[in-house]
């Protein structure tokens, strides 16, 4: 059986990407993507644990963020045609009329 | 015995509407009154004390029934505070049914009296409102008189005696603002303040009383109080001595002994009913019945019952000489009322309770009797006043002049052959007259005998005093009844008074038969001592004493002879108009002592309300206004404030200091805010940096910690 710190460390690694994904692409639906990335990231460090430790907890946690981040999407994708509408780009450093 | 055991054995559920029967006649009066007539009043507030009368008849025959037994009757919850537990429980057994039945007995016949007198007196100008507020007090007396008798602690008691002392200073202030001549004059609301602040001073003795009794008996309940008090007379007698003697005092306030008796002769400027139900038959004697009630307390310091004797005897006979010197009818039967309180006072002092609450039965009935015969007398005269103004004078001014004179309708000088005119009244007061005067067979006789009896077993003094009183009774009895009812009228008044309604008569009748009879309850041969039977049941160890030929003897020559000697002075010779009284040239001085109450009042404004009216105007002067108000107040407090002020309104302090400061406060405010929303710059991958480098310092810490 495979170890589990492969699957610890191909999660940190993803994990990682998508934090990167997050903090440096401009474009909307990208960060989005990364934030997906950075959840799933999350389910599989879940899984293996849960695998590991042979409970159930983990693997229960990992539908609920599967559930939250479907969830997550439509919202987060229908204000995405809402700003595409209103500005005709998705640049989300063109979206900051709330700075101080 | 408690309720729930003799609940079907009696009428004891009843016990509350003595309270509530009065309650219900005082609202209706009260607040309906001034629409209602005159007679619906009165018949509302006789009908109001005619059940608490009946009331007190049931619960007097369910007491017989059950041989006398002790039944408390819980009513309402109140004080329950640490070691004070205190509720409104009705107290039935046999001392309070009896106060009960005289209270409300011969507080209805005075009701039923009330109606025809107050629309009689002259004062009375068919004032709907003012008659109905007399029924209200009258009826509020009632009440509050039920609460003193049926309580069943002290403190109860103390509820009902501080009520009667309200009513007391309601009614003898009823006419505030006119004087018995219907002149404007405050002596009247003078009188009923002197009674409200005289009694209080004994209510304040009443209350230490009470204070000790519950620290060295912890309890003011009755029954818990009795028990605890021979324990405690074995460990501190002085505790007990200082209980019966503070309460002494409170005894001598209400019941107008030396040295507080000076309230009740100025009493009298309340309208004759009052002076009658209050000032004679029942208010003033709560007294005696808390020393009666407070039987198991007393007798177990005897130094406390000779004082208790003491003040009662001397009162009584003090009391009886200034009597003798009075020409207001009213005043004669005042000081009267004082000497038998005195009487009282003095058998319920020297053990002898029974004697001591039987004189009060008898004495509430006669005195009743006398005081509403006067106050018939002196409407007799007033009607006779006031027909013979209307027919002599005819011209108005004239007419003026005649009721502008000073005419005193309750000067014995003034009155003379009444007998003629108002028979009725005359022969119900010969009736009061012997039976206070204590003539076989009348009642009077056989309550004072019995007291006269029991005192001269033990107490040789107290009999010597409390037998010349006797004399000196019989005596001032005698001159008034010669003064008012025999010889040629002394005025016009007189010689035109006229009879009383029967709504008057009637209950004067009743009345007088009570007198007659009413020795009945407990004639000294075996077989015939119904009240010290029925009185056993409360009061452990009283007894009854067999009749003594020699006490009964003496007191009853000395009785006589005081009536022959008032003929001799006042019947043979009768007094002539404008005659000054024959006792006045032998007697000399004592008799100008006894015309002028032996000084008293003058001698109470000279030590004690002069020095307190001096006191009170150095503390009013000096204290408070030159110390308080114009140095602490003026000199310190506002110079100070104003010299504060004007420090700190100063432009240096001011604006400078203070200002200056918490500008700066500001200024720092201003100049953060600017700086820290720079940070909030509108880019969300500032804000997820922010956070990631958040959570990778706090897991950083977790893990390296």
């Amino acid at each position: 059986m495979v170890s589990v710190n492969y699957y610890v460390a191909l999660s940190a690694i993803l994990f990682s990407i998508g934090a990167l994904g997050v903090l440096s692409r401009r474009n909307t639906l990208i960060v989005f993507m990364s934030i997906e990335l950075m959840l799933n990231a999350a389910n599989l460090a879940f899984v293996a644990y849960a695998r590991t430790y042979d409970t159930f907890s983990g693997q229960i946690f990992a539908f609920f963020v599967i559930a939250i981040a479907a969830a997550e999407v439509a919202i987060g994708l229908a204000l995405v045609v809402e700003i595409y509408k209103s500005r005709n780009n998705v640049n989300i450093d063109d979206v900051n009329s709330l700075h101080g | 015995m408690h309720l729930s055991e003799t609940m079907n054995s009696g009428f004891y559920y009843l016990a509350p509407l003595l309270v509530f029967a009065p309650l219900v006649g005082l609202l209706i009066n009260g607040f309906f009154g001034k629409y209602l007539s005159e007679k619906v009043v009165g018949a509302i507030a006789s009908l109001a004390s005619g059940t608490t009368f009946l009331v007190a008849v049931l619960l007097a025959h369910s007491t017989a029934l059950n041989h006398g037994q002790v039944v408390q009757v819980p009513f309402a919850a109140w004080i329950h505070a640490g070691g004070l537990q205190l509720d409104w429980t009705f107290r039935v057994d046999t001392l309070s049914t009896t106060m009960m039945l005289v209270v409300s007995g011969v507080g209805t016949l005075i009701h039923i009296y009330a109606i025809g007198y107050m629309h009689e007196d002259v004062r009375f100008k068919h004032d709907e409102a003012r008659f109905s507020r007399f029924f209200v007090f009258l009826n509020l007396f009632i009440l509050s008189m039920m609460i003193l008798v049926s309580g069943d602690s002290y403190l109860m008691l103390f509820v009902g005696w501080e009520g009667v002392g309200l009513c007391s200073f309601l009614l003898i202030g009823f006419w505030y603002e006119l004087d018995l001549l219907s002149l404007p004059s405050w002596s009247n609301s003078n009188a009923a303040k002197k009674a409200f602040i005289t009694s209080r001073i004994g209510d304040v003795g009443f209350l230490i009383a009470m204070f000790l009794t519950f620290w060295h008996f912890g309890s003011l309940q009755f029954d818990a109080a009795f028990q605890a008090a021979p324990s405690v007379a074995q460990v501190s007698p002085g505790a007990i001595t200082a209980i019966t003697l503070f309460m002494l005092l409170g005894v001598a306030g209400k019941s107008a002994q030396i040295p507080l008796y000076v309230w009740l002769p100025d009493a009298m400027a309340g309208p004759t009913p009052v002076s009658a139900l209050i000032h004679a038959a029942t208010m003033v004697t709560a007294g005696i019945y808390l020393i009666a009630r407070s039987a198991p307390v007393y007798s177990l310091v005897p130094q406390a019952q000779y004082i208790v004797a003491l003040v009662g005897a001397a009162t009584a006979l003090f009391a009886a000489t200034i009597a003798v010197g009075q020409y207001d009818i009213k005043k004669v039967l005042a000081y009267s009322t004082i000497s038998q309180l005195g009487f009282m006072v003095a058998a319920v002092g020297s053990g002898a309770f029974v004697a001591g609450m039987f004189h009060l039965i008898t004495h509430a009935f006669f005195k009743a009797l006398l005081f509403l015969s006067a106050g018939s007398v002196i409407l007799g005269i007033e009607r006779g006043h006031h027909t013979h103004a209307h027919h002599a004078e005819p011209k108005g001014k004239k007419k003026k002049e005649e009721h502008a004179e000073v005419f005193d309708p309750g000067d014995m000088r003034n009155m003379g052959g009444l007998r003629k005119t108002m028979p009725t009244t005359f022969w119900v007061y010969v009736v009061g007259t012997l039976a206070l005067a204590g003539i076989v067979p009348f009642s009077g006789f056989w309550s004072k005998d019995e007291i006269l009896l029991e005192t001269s077993l033990h107490y040789p003094l107290i009999y010597w005093l409390l037998t010349a009183a006797a004399f000196f009774t019989a005596f001032y009895m005698g001159r008034q009844i010669w003064l008012v009812f025999f010889g040629e009228p002394r005025s016009d008044a007189a010689k035109h008074s006229q009879e009383s309604p029967p709504v008057m008569t009637i209950p004067l009748i009743v009345l007088a038969a009570l007198s007659l009879l009413g020795g009945a309850l407990n004639l000294p041969f075996s077989g015939f001592h119904n009240l010290t039977h029925w009185l056993s049941s409360t009061i452990s160890g009283v007894e009854s004493l067999p009749f003594n030929w020699g006490v009964a003897g003496m007191s009853t020559l000395l009785a006589v002879l005081a009536l022959v000697v008032s003929w001799f002075l006042y019947g043979r010779n009768p007094l002539k108009e404008k005659q000054i009284d024959p006792l006045k040239k032998p007697l000399g001085w004592a008799f100008t002592g006894m015309e002028n109450k032996w000084f008293v009042d003058e001698l109470y404004r000279a030590v004690v309300i002069g020095p307190y009216e001096r006191l009170a105007a150095f503390l009013a002067d000096a204290v408070d206004w030159k110390f308080w108000h114009d140095f602490v107040h003026d000199t310190l407090i506002v110079g100070g404030f104003n010299g504060l002020t004007k420090t700190l309104l100063d432009r240096n302090v001011d604006q400078r200091g203070i200002d200056a400061f918490f500008n700066s406060w500001g200024a720092f405010a201003e100049w953060l805010s600017a700086n820290l929303r720079k940070a909030q710059n509108g880019f969300i991958r500032t804000y997820a940096l922010a956070t990631l480098l958040g959570v990778v310092l706090i897991l950083g810490y977790l893990i390296l910690k």
